[in-house]
């Protein structure tokens, strides 16, 4: 195809992407290097904004808190999703006949979107009138009818599974489909030479699997990076109780645009463009360092 | 990843052996035996019981709800949708979702077919770069560009307009569009174009007549599993709609969610209202969700 007739039909995406996608991702750097009075640009800051990130108040105290909880939240899903994931994909591997409706099954609930996810738990797990908490009674488990998500304590730790039950099925089929491609003979060889099923899994399938299993968690990490809507829904926008589920990203909602700060542009834009590295070179990283391991691993 | 895609079946013949190593997987017994059936449908289960929930739930009424949590549906009390669905504009940010999503997904679809014919076709450098530019786009984490948008659309007066959302929409759908859609075309004979060019047949006509049809359940896939993000995002409609009459439904059910915090029947008709359309259209096309979710994972 010549060049003019190929580029008159990449025109129409080039344009609307470029517009709204790569044009306001280029700027968005751009916008933390400045001081900012309401929406006037002022002086150019350098790292300024920044360090306010780290000196003042209330970032100082909200925002290190808002991270570490990005931290745990990916911490958590990736550690159980990578576990329990695998072995439901390695457990429906070989059954044919049902493994397409377990699967199908499986994905339904990421279709449902975060914010009716994070409403829909709220509702089950209240302690007032929660199905959960009944059931738990009912079948004599008092003492773990706890107030999920009105504990400080605990109320990370129930975004985290919630999100995770969410989820699951992503890795399933991402695994299920990285199982498929292994060819069969591999496995069969082994459990000629007496392999169990674990020894096959340990020894063959799992090194086979690393870059399945690197492509799920880059995801991960960009996805518990990202998280808002669910936090949204659970705590609303402060991260209630006492900020025990406050994200970076709901940090950066607030300072954008319900916060009365002259210079918000300036601060929210800083951490959006800390964000942003944290997440194109965590990725990068792991990208990196999976190459490192496959490596290893198929020599 | 094509694996995973429908492939336009050829007219010959096909050697029946990737058939026959699927079967032959079945003589080997699936991991885990009975054991292992009994916790998959467990998981299943648990996948599947808030959400039935959700749905049980929004039948009964508020006064049944709060005294007995773990009650059932009978008999069916469907005073709850009436309450959402007009007291509480369900209906609105219904109409509002749909135009927004439908609006969104052709245009994304739209553009990115063409482009992706021409990147398939086209073998020059220029292309290739503006192919670069395009799939860097899957990586980046556009919702940090908030702010940018936030301006870019307040000086195209395009703030508190679900047209605006169309655009953006459908410039965020770009990346991932051509990414599965540009594979497929390449998978294509070249054979087909120059018989129609000797036809007389031009660029335009070739691509609409012959290609066009040979590609559809790729284009199929593409829109359905564009659909679902669309449908379920939260943040930018967040920020770039004012008035409440333009809400999409997961903007819609936070408003409606603090208006009727304690008529938690209500809210459940609200969270099936905001899923029953994913619902509907997973159960129409699993086969392309699936595709869609899996495509560029298995080789």
């Amino acid at each position: 195809m010549p060049l003019r007739t190929a580029l008159l039909f990449v025109l129409p995406a080039l344009a609307l992407f470029g517009v709204f996608i790569l044009y306001p991702m280029f700027t968005a750097l751009s916008y933390s290097l400045f001081e900012w009075g309401g929406t006037k640009r002022g002086g150019f800051v350098g790292l300024g904004n920044f360090s306010t990130l780290f000196t003042a108040e209330p970032f100082v105290s909200t925002v290190p808190i808002a991270l570490l909880h990005n931290v745990l939240f990916f911490l958590g899903t990736m550690l159980i999703q990578n576990t329990v994931g695998l072995g439901i994909a390695f457990l429906l591997f070989r059954r044919s006949s049902t493994r397409r409706a377990l699967q199908v099954l499986y994905a339904i609930p990421y279709l449902v979107s975060p914010i009716v996810i994070g409403y829909l738990w709220t509702l089950l797990l209240s302690p007032a009138f929660g199905p959960v908490n009944a059931a738990l009674k009912g079948i004599g488990l008092d003492g773990l009818a706890l107030p999920w998500l009105g504990d400080p304590d605990l109320a990370i730790w129930a975004v985290i599974a919630i999100s995770v039950w969410q989820w699951i099925g992503f890795p399933v089929l991402l695994y299920g489909a990285a199982l498929g491609g292994i060819p069969e003979e591999l496995s069969e060889a082994a459990r000629m030479d007496g392999a169990s099923n674990w020894m096959t899994f340990r020894r063959i399938l799992l090194p086979l699997l690393t870059p399945a299993i690197g492509t799920v968690s880059v995801l991960t990490f960009i996805f518990a990076m990202e998280a808002f809507a669910l936090p949204y829904a659970v705590g609303g926008s402060t991260g209630s109780p006492a900020g025990a589920t406050d994200f970076i990203s709901l940090v950066f909602y607030r300072t954008a645009f319900e916060s009365g700060d002259p210079n918000r542009i300036g601060t929210s834009s800083a951490m959006a463009a800390l964000l942003f590295v944290l997440i194109f070179g965590g990725a990068l990283l792991a990208t990196w360092a999976l190459r490192r391991v496959e490596r290893r691993v198929m020599s | 990843m094509t694996a995973t895609l429908d492939r336009p079946t050829p007219s010959a013949p096909t050697p029946p052996d990737p058939r026959q190593s699927r079967h032959r997987r079945s003589i080997t017994p699936p991991v885990g035996g009975r054991i292992g059936s009994t916790a998959l449908w467990t998981y299943a289960i648990i996948a599947l019981i808030p959400l039935l929930l959700m749905v049980w739930n929004s039948f009964r009424t508020n006064r049944d709800l709060v005294t007995n949590p773990l009650g059932a549906p009978f008999p069916p009390n469907a005073s709850s949708y009436r309450t959402a669905w007009t007291d509480g504009s369900m209906a609105q940010y219904f109409v509002n979702s749909v135009i927004i999503t439908v609006g969104a997904v052709l245009l994304s679809t739209v553009v990115a077919t063409m482009a992706s014919y021409a990147l398939a076709r086209s073998r020059s450098k220029v292309i290739r770069v503006i192919e670069g530019l395009f799939l860097s786009g899957l990586m980046m984490p556009i919702h940090l560009a908030i702010l940018p948008i936030f301006y870019l659309f307040d000086s195209l007066g395009l703030i508190n307009s679900l047209f605006g959302l169309v655009l953006l929409y459908g410039a965020s759908g770009v990346p991932f569009s051509i990414f599965v859609l540009s594979t497929f075309f390449r998978q294509l004979p070249a054979e087909l174009e120059e018989a129609a060019q000797i036809d007389g047949a031009n660029a335009w006509q070739t691509f609409v007549k012959i290609m066009l049809p040979l590609v559809r359940p790729a284009v199929v896939t593409v829109a359905v599993f564009r659909f679902v993000p669309i449908w379920n995002d939260f943040l930018f409609p967040l920020v770039l709609l004012r008035d409440s009459d333009k809400y999409p439904l997961p903007v819609g059910l936070t408003s409606f969610f603090a208006e009727n915090s304690a008529n938690y029947s209500a809210i459940f008709a609200g969270l099936v209202i905001t899923t029953l359309p994913l619902i509907v259209l997973f159960l129409l096309a699993t086969k392309q969700i699936v595709a869609g979710l899996t495509a560029g994972m298995s080789k």
